[in-house]
């Protein structure tokens, strides 16, 4: 392995992770607070893919400046993922009390409705909206010509996002609330939090780093139907593995996925597809409860 | 004498109706395999699990069968069918000592993720497994007979039948057994059952390995009713339609998922040809609408009329 070829697979890497701890981290973090794993999380990246593209389609023609390409992109993002977010709520709204697994399949049917929709909405035509990359340039590093959007702009705004979360969790009012009800939400609720407006909170922030996440993959990503069904199952990979709500630990195990998987796109890429798998059913047979969890005790 | 009874006329239904309609032969054959796999699934259901990576069996047990009827032509297909189940429950008797350590969204999770790997590595070797495409399976003989098209698929109806007949009193049977109330006992109080001396994670294994045999049968029949096996066989969205199926039919009964998955090919087929290319979001829709009420299932309605009729029956 050449050193080139080295630094190109560390930066795809890193690209590749950050795109993966947006998608993640929103799953986990709604996990943490409303307990429901969110299958309809991988239709939340591919309409926010579809719906950033749409918007550079409609209204960046004629901007020359990666300023503006970016805003639109966020804008994107969030409308997506404030309106599926809200939609996806209320529909769990009705099942609160059932069982978690009829949650989880709740979802599963939210997520084939999504699927179809978005190939009403886009059909099945590949989409490619690419201006910002273009408009971003390139940079040397290392005797390596790279894009700047994927070696400087998306792994940035995955680190932004992750201290922000941080810095909202433990610095704000509604972050520490957010921390209480996932702590407990019963003794929660009796010190006067309202959960069910927390939860909602959470719902929509988890959403709309879903669509981010799909935001920012859609300028080096050819959108087609499916992407949604491929994108939640590796994110559930980084959520297992790294522990349910950890945000910190999904953050290292993105890495760890993202980087494990170009390196096999460069050294054997007959595996890149198997890699995050591979590592989830390692890091589960080691440490059943994730990596970054700490053991709790049974209930009776 | 009353399930003998059904069961004449669950054969007579089932068999007039390919007679009368010849085309309906092939949907039947399909539903009475998903039938079976999702039987496959109300089984973990039974101990409050659920698994996004069953498919996974149907495809082991799939490509058994097309591996071996590529090195073996003149094998039978009876004897196809059990090599393929038996390579499925041979796959789940060693993945179920691993997955059996985990509960709920992490047993879901770890089936989903092993069930990826396969299906990448079955996309991936071209050489070895025809790559997307997949392998074709030739018409083998039936009992010895080499069968043309249309025949053979009525000795398979017939067989597929009789198949999920057996399986349904089968299972049924275990669920009254003593293993089959500790698997329930899984689900209502997993610690207490520890207390009674019985260890549940071997009593999730046997009802796991059984899951899996249910599932490998229903791909190897699935595999000779098609005559193909392809990776998609093993994806996880089709993991996905088999707890759909077991969640429609639900787990109050063994027959609850040929009845669920009855009505979901024929919904399916409907929903096709009335909206065509979005039956997807129609049986979607119609997922979140069965769980909103009629959380049980099909067989759970049943069962609410029996209790509220006093128990006859």
């Amino acid at each position: 392995m050449s050193r080139d070829i080295f630094i190109l697979a560390l930066l795809d890497g890193m690209s590749y992770a950050g795109l993966l701890f947006l998608v993640a981290l929103g799953l986990t973090f709604i996990f943490g607070v409303v307990r429901i794993l969110n299958v309809a999380h991988g239709s939340l990246y591919a309409f926010g893919g579809y719906g950033a593209a749409s918007l550079g389609l409609w209204l960046g023609q004629g901007f020359e400046s990666a300023f503006a390409s970016v805003a639109l992109l966020v804008s994107g993002a969030i409308a997506v993922g404030v309106v599926l977010g809200t939609l996806l709520m209320l529909l769990l709204k009705q099942f609160q009390d059932r069982d978690p697994i009829l949650q989880l399949l709740v979802t599963f049917g939210a997520f084939m409705i999504f699927e179809d929709l978005q190939r009403m909405i886009w059909g099945t035509q590949p989409y490619f909206v690419a201006d910002v990359v273009n408009q971003m340039g390139t940079s040397e590093l290392l005797g390596v010509v790279y894009m700047n959007y994927q070696l400087l702009f998306v792994p940035g705004a995955a680190l932004l996002v992750y201290f922000l979360l941080k810095w909202f969790l433990n610095s704000t009012l509604a972050g520490r609330q957010i921390i209480a009800v996932t702590h407990d939400r019963e003794v929660a609720t009796a010190l006067g939090i309202n959960a069910r407006r927390i939860a909602y909170l959470t719902f929509v922030v988890g959403a709309v780093l879903g669509a981010l996440g799909g935001a920012l993959a859609s300028p080096t990503t050819s959108l087609v139907p499916g992407i949604g069904a491929d994108m939640i199952v590796l994110s559930f990979a980084v959520v297992a593995s790294a522990g349910l709500g950890q945000i910190t630990g999904a953050l290292i195990t993105a890495l760890l996925i993202g980087l494990s998987r170009s390196f096999c796109v460069y050294l054997a890429p007959e595996f890149e597809v198997v890699m995050p798998y591979l590592i989830m059913v390692l890091v589960l047979l080691a440490r059943p409860q994730g990596l970054f969890t700490v053991v709790q005790a049974r209930k009776i | 004498m009353r399930p003998l009874l059904l069961n004449i006329a669950a054969v007579v239904v089932v068999l007039g109706l390919a007679s009368a309609f010849p085309w309906l032969k092939i949907p039947l054959i399909l539903s009475l395999c998903y039938g079976l796999a999702a039987l496959g699934i109300v089984v973990l259901l039974k101990a409050g699990q659920i698994s996004f990576g069953h498919a996974m069996y149907a495809c082991i047990s799939g490509y058994a069968v097309a591996f071996l009827g590529r090195q073996f032509p003149s094998a039978d297909g009876v004897l196809l069918v059990v090599a393929g189940t038996l390579a499925s429950v041979i796959a789940g008797m060693l993945i179920g000592a691993f997955v059996v350590r985990y509960r709920e969204i992490f047993f879901g999770m770890l089936n989903l993720a092993i069930s990826m790997v396969l299906f990448t590595i079955l996309g991936k070797f071209y050489s070895v497994t025809g790559g997307t495409d997949g392998l074709r399976i030739n018409r083998p003989t039936l009992f010895g007979a080499q069968l043309s098209r249309d025949p053979f698929e009525i000795v398979l109806l017939v067989l597929v039948l009789a198949i999920s007949l057996v399986a349904i009193w089968g299972v049924q049977r275990y669920f009254l057994s003593s293993g089959g109330q500790a698997l329930a006992a899984i689900k209502t109080n997993e610690t207490r059952l520890e207390y009674l001396g019985v260890s549940a994670k071997k009593v999730l294994w046997k009802g796991y390995v059984l899951s899996a045999s249910l599932c490998g049968l229903s791909g190897a029949l699935f595999g000779l009713s098609q005559g193909l096996v392809t990776p998609e066989m093993g994806y996880w969205l089709r993991s996905g339609e088999f707890v759909f199926i077991a969640i429609l039919g639900g787990a109050g009964h063994a027959v609850g998922a040929f009845v669920g998955a009855l009505i979901y090919e024929f919904l399916k087929m409907y929903a096709a040809a009335l909206v065509s290319g979005s039956w997807q979001m129609v049986l979607g829709a119609i997922l979140i609408v069965i769980i909103y009420f009629l959380p049980k299932g099909i067989t759970g309605l049943i069962n609410r009329r029996k209790r509220l009729g006093g128990g006859a029956v």
